[in-house]
């Protein structure tokens, strides 16, 4: 696999679009289809195709695993995190209106974070499992 | 008119790779099908304008969970074991057909495909669409039912998600032995 010059090629050339792509899902999610979920996973799978044609240990030194693990906790911290600032602002467990000066800047903003958490939680945790699988076996 | 055309025609490969995925012994091949499968229902969802979902469809069926597959098929073996001797259909298949014609009759009480009246569209759907705009100024009002309307929903999701991935790495993860195997091995070399 490692010695496929057409893959190799085509992947470099394809690998970032994917990203810009995820992260349009990511951001414009408010907007159009999309959100955090597929965002995370259409990121995940740009790195998922790096994997197949560069090989495991060159995607754990783009991506380690601590990191990832650190990530997973992080998107989930983030979510609860609005819910929790929420409160202290005197609003209820994930009311984003108290976020911003008007509600609907508070919701827009209360929305972005948690999609934002969403995504960079399924994105490591989508990495977590395919890095496992994939490492499985091999000494 | 077209969307009749185009639903028959992906039902009848939704079918046609799913007696296929049936008849199939090859585990790899099985897996592809998989695969295209979950991207002809995800066609399915788009020509019934439920795009988020169709999206979400394409990139965790079609594409993390084949590879997902294919990479526990490459710790285990890819043909799938014949039985011989033992293989009795009758009694499995007489489960499948009244099961499945149990089905068929329940859709019969489903409300039609966008029916106004159905308990779905009556119920806190209307609110939603009505007040999504003023309330959250979020144009898609899937992104502001799950954020903000279904906030708790999605943060248990969220929650799954992590939950399933911190199993993963319990059960099959971590590599710490490998990179200190690695490091020791270096050392040697150096040595």
């Amino acid at each position: 696999m490692t010695h496929n010059l057409i893959l190799r090629v085509i992947a470099k050339f394809l690998i970032p679009l994917i990203i810009v792509f995820a992260l349009y899902v990511q951001f414009h999610g408010d907007f159009g289809p999309g959100g955090g979920f597929q965002a995370g996973v259409i990121l995940s799978a740009a790195i998922i195709l790096y994997t197949l044609v560069f090989g495991l240990d060159a995607a754990e030194q783009i991506i380690p695993p601590t990191i990832l693990r650190l990530f997973a906790s992080m998107g989930v911290l983030l979510y609860i995190g609005v819910g929790v600032i929420t409160i202290f602002l005197g609003g209820n467990y994930l009311d984003y209106s108290v976020l911003g000066s008007t509600q609907i800047a508070g919701q827009h903003l209360g929305i972005l974070l948690v999609e934002l958490g969403v995504g960079i939680s399924v994105f490591s945790v989508m990495l977590i499992i395919f890095f496992s699988f994939a490492g499985r076996g091999k000494t | 008119m077209i969307d009749l055309v185009i639903n028959i025609s992906l039902l009848t490969f939704l079918a046609i790779t799913a007696v296929a995925i049936v008849r199939m012994t090859n585990l790899f091949a099985i897996i592809m099908l998989f695969g295209m499968f979950s991207l002809l229902t995800a066609a399915l969802f788009v020509v019934m304008d439920a795009v988020d979902v169709a999206f979400t469809e394409a990139a965790v069926g079609a594409g993390i969970s084949t590879v997902l597959m294919i990479t526990t098929l490459a710790l285990t073996k890819d043909q799938d074991e014949k039985h011989p001797g033992c293989h009795r259909p009758w009694l499995p298949l007489a489960v499948v057909i009244v099961t499945g014609a149990a089905l068929v009759y329940g859709t019969l009480d489903i409300p039609a495909f966008g029916d106004p009246d159905a308990p779905a569209q009556t119920h806190v759907a209307p609110y939603y669409l009505e007040k999504s705009i003023p309330e959250t100024g979020v144009p898609n009002v899937v992104t502001s039912v799950l954020a903000s309307y279904r906030g708790f929903d999605t943060l248990g999701e969220i929650v799954v998600v992590f939950t399933a991935g911190i199993a993963v790495l319990l059960l099959i993860g971590g590599r710490h032995s490998t990179s200190k195997n690695k490091k020791n091995k270096r050392e040697e070399n150096d040595a």
